[in-house]
């Protein structure tokens, strides 16, 4: 039995691929038992997501110098000990959820109502971070599983806090979806054991290639719907503009910038790494998928008049085009992918974040309401109109350089001659932004510029507008303010979600290293 | 529900079955049992006593509220899986230590700890779930 | 006997199905639960079966006996079982709820978050 353990010390740096999720259920456990003391859990709920940060900072600095960091859980040698593999998307996926919960979490203090701070936030969204953390620093599949239904739980919990009508019918459909989801995931894994005997992710690297062909593609077919699920992509993405507004805008910010980027991270893990041959297969599907999500997920913001659900068709449209490059498979296209999700999980949170103040300020949420916002506050206008122009890829904001990296990625494959696919792609990926241009530039007209209310005769400024609270000013501007210069500085100067891009797909494309850190050299291919 | 016999013997019923579920917990470790099953005998006790005399004397039988059980519970599996930090192995690394307590020998270990743990995950969160599924019989 | 198993699968799978398509959110809970056990015995399955010999190390051995039965299937599908039984709680705790507040288990019904004849899109820009 001794063969089977681990018989060398483990590197206590190797504790930072742990540490995340470990430090996030400790916090969750610990503020659980705080329940009466609603002013320390704040305060401490802050403190260890700020812990969270760094330790997620030290881990992406780790792996971007010396490669994938590994750890297997109870000194279990890899197949059969349930691994944490951290490589550079997976670091860098989990500092940026850390990052955004941090400021959502100064965010919500400013409109939480108390009874949800009673009924306990700040423990769920711990909960939910340590659900988001192991999705990404798994290396083992049905630990992937485990995690999901982590995060779906406590996302459950946010989503009803509170307890208005609207929750509770956007709770029944969101949870029903995503437990079918997660199902389907959980088949998926039985069959991949049946036919592998493995669920460890390098492990299963190395065999997948030798597996009957067939088999492997049903599995990953199966994958694909689990995930494009989780993801909201077409034709399966009804739940999520039947959902995320329903909650208050912070919550909503927290799902909308982290869960459906799991669905995407998982996507890209299992199909890209895990069963690049059953990929190749599926191309036309993904391909299918990804055109119908570019599109649909625009026009349907183009065609709704509430702020948030708009923005959750905006969400939609960019899981088309993660979806887009994982269609490609060339590294260009995967590297547009990766930064892609990056992006998507900060911009549209800040999307969120500015929704929930101009929903403060007008009192509405129906955009032919709001009318007039420019002339009354200027500020948030401004976050809004950073944010909506990197949404919609304007260089040199942040979403241009993932669309960049797609249409190159779209030219590239064209070029070597596959087929048509990559030019309907490339086609899709401009399509979409356009679409996304107009649609926010549609938002900006009708709640900036527009004086007053939708058909109203006079000039006048809409007198329904209310200033910000200086509270709300601080926390919610603040924080708000913060996520849109990281948008805008990142946009900026691009050259290190660039190299992220370019490292991270490589990671997936040949995950050698992956396997190695992980410990199973022996079964590399 | 309003029974005299019930309300009489459930303080017994109870009393037998948290006994009985810490038994199971502690057997498990070997044999069948575990926190798990042991958390559900628990939890199904508290469920018991809240029909008998009513969510509100089951809540304050409990002193604080079920889900801080269950935050406790949590808390000390990761801790039981935290304390490998300390020999140089990987987290969740099972660590023994045996102690003669009068020519019995007793074995503590971090897996029976993360168990405890288990067990006090499971009754909280069954018992927060039973407790309110009982409130909204009596409330409608 | 793995046959039977997987054909037994299947028929909670149809099952399943079925009661999802239904619009009552009990019957589409009690699909879940079903299909939660279909996958479960596909796990099973998956995981061959047919062997008698329990999955465990006897007094000084260090390993289960040759020929034992693989002890992950049924790792996975309790770890599976007890998800699903917590999501299951909080499911039915959650219809339950939005039962009393909408007065509706009728999905077509629940028109809260997506009111039905909603506004026309905006017409003018």
């Amino acid at each position: 039995m001794s063969g089977a353990m681990q018989d060398f010390a483990t590197h206590p740096t190797n504790w930072l691929v742990i540490l995340p999720v470990v430090l996030a259920l400790l916090g969750g456990a610990v503020l659980l038992m705080l329940r009466e003391a609603r002013e320390a859990q704040f305060w401490l709920a802050l403190g260890i997501v700020a812990v969270i940060f760094v330790s997620d900072i030290a881990l992406a600095l780790r792996v971007s110098e010396t490669g994938p960091v590994a750890m297997t859980m109870g000194r279990w040698l890899p197949p059969f000990g349930i691994s944490f593999v951290a490589d550079l998307t997976s670091a860098v996926f989990a500092l940026a959820a850390a990052g955004v919960t941090l400021l959502l979490l100064v965010y919500l203090r400013m409109d939480m109502p108390d009874r949800a701070r009673r009924d306990g936030v700040y423990p769920l969204i711990l909960l939910l971070l340590a659900g988001v953390s192991g999705s990404f620093l798994t290396g083992d599949l049905f630990n992937l599983y485990v995690w999901f239904e982590v995060m779906l739980i406590s996302s459950f919990g946010l989503m009803v806090l509170g307890g208005r009508n609207i929750q509770l019918d956007g709770t029944v459909k969101y949870g029903f979806l995503n437990f079918l989801a997660t199902t389907f995931f959980l088949a998926a894994l039985g069959l991949l054991y049946g036919t592998l005997g493995t669920l460890n992710m390098a492990d299963i690297v190395g065999r997948a290639g030798l597996a009957n062909p067939a088999v492997m593609t049903s599995i990953a077919a199966l994958l694909l719907l689990a995930f494009g699920m989780k993801a909201a992509a077409f034709p399966v993405n009804a739940w999520l503009p039947a959902s995320y507004h329903a909650p208050p805008a912070a919550i909503s910010a927290l799902l909308a910038g982290l869960l459906t980027k799991v669905g995407v991270y998982a996507l890209l893990r299992a199909l890209v790494m895990l069963l690049p041959a059953s990929r190749e297969v599926l191309e036309p599907v993904l391909v299918l998928v990804a055109i119908g999500t570019l599109i649909l997920g625009p026009l349907g913001a183009i065609a709704e008049t509430n702020l948030r659900r708009a923005l959750g068709f905006l969400v939609i449209g960019g899981i088309g085009a993660t979806i887009a490059g994982a269609a490609l498979g060339n590294a260009t296209g995967l590297a547009g992918s990766v930064t892609y999700v990056l992006h998507a999980m900060l911009t549209i949170s800040g999307l969120y974040l500015v929704a929930g103040l101009l929903e403060a300020i007008s009192g509405e949420t129906d955009t032919r309401r709001m009318g007039g916002v420019y002339a009354a506050a200027s500020l948030p206008s401004l976050l809004f109109f950073v944010l909506m122009l990197a949404v919609a890829g304007v260089p040199p904001f942040l979403g241009f350089w993932p669309k960049l990296l797609l249409v190159q990625g779209g030219i590239e494959g064209w070029g070597f001659g596959r087929d048509g696919w990559a030019l309907t792609l490339w086609l899709a990926v401009l399509a979409n932004a356009l679409l996304t241009l107009i649609a926010v530039s549609r938002l900006w007209a009708h709640i900036f510029w527009r004086p007053g209310h939708e058909g109203a005769a006079t000039e006048a400024p809409n007198p329904d507008l209310k200033p910000l609270s200086p509270q709300v000013r601080w926390l919610g501007l603040g924080s708000a303010g913060v996520l849109t210069l990281v948008v805008l500085l990142l946009g900026l100067w691009p050259e290190p979600l660039l190299g992220f891009g370019k490292d991270a797909a490589a990671g997936l494309l040949r995950p050698a290293n992956y396997i190695v850190a992980t410990g199973l050299e022996g079964a590399a291919p | 529900m309003n029974s005299l016999i019930f309300r009489t013997i459930a303080p017994l019923l109870v009393a037998v079955m948290l006994v009985f579920s810490v038994f199971v917990l502690l057997r498990g470790h070997n044999e069948p049992g575990g926190g798990f099953i042991g958390g559900l005998i628990a939890a199904s006790a508290l469920a018991i006593y809240g029909m008998a005399m009513g969510v509100d004397a089951a809540r304050t039988a409990l002193k604080v509220h079920p889900l801080a059980y269950a935050g406790f519970g949590v808390a000390l599996a990761a801790l039981a899986g935290v304390l490998s930090i300390l020999f140089d192995v990987p987290f969740l690394t099972g660590l023994w230590t045996i102690f003669e307590l009068d020519e019995v020998e007793v074995a503590i270990s971090t897996p029976m700890v993360f168990d405890i743990g288990v067990y006090f995950v499971v009754f909280g969160t069954i018992a927060a779930v039973a407790l309110a599924l009982e409130d909204e019989e009596g409330g409608a | 006997m793995d046959h039977v198993i997987a054909a037994l699968s299947g028929v909670f799978l149809a099952a399943a199905i079925y009661l999802l398509l239904s619009r009552a959110l009990i019957r589409m809970l009690l699909g879940l639960v079903l299909l939660g056990n279909a996958v479960n015995l596909l796990i099973l399955v998956a995981g061959r079966l047919g062997r008698i010999v329990p999955p465990i190390a006897l007094d000084g051995a260090n390993a289960p006996s040759a020929g034992a039965a693989n002890p992950l299937p049924q790792a996975l599908i309790l770890t599976a079982i007890v998800i699903g039984f917590a999501m299951f709680a909080f499911l039915l705790v959650l219809a339950y709820r939005t039962y009393q507040s909408l007065e509706a288990d009728d999905t077509d019904r629940m028109r809260v978050a997506e009111p039905r004849g909603g506004p026309k899109p905006p017409m003018s820009y």
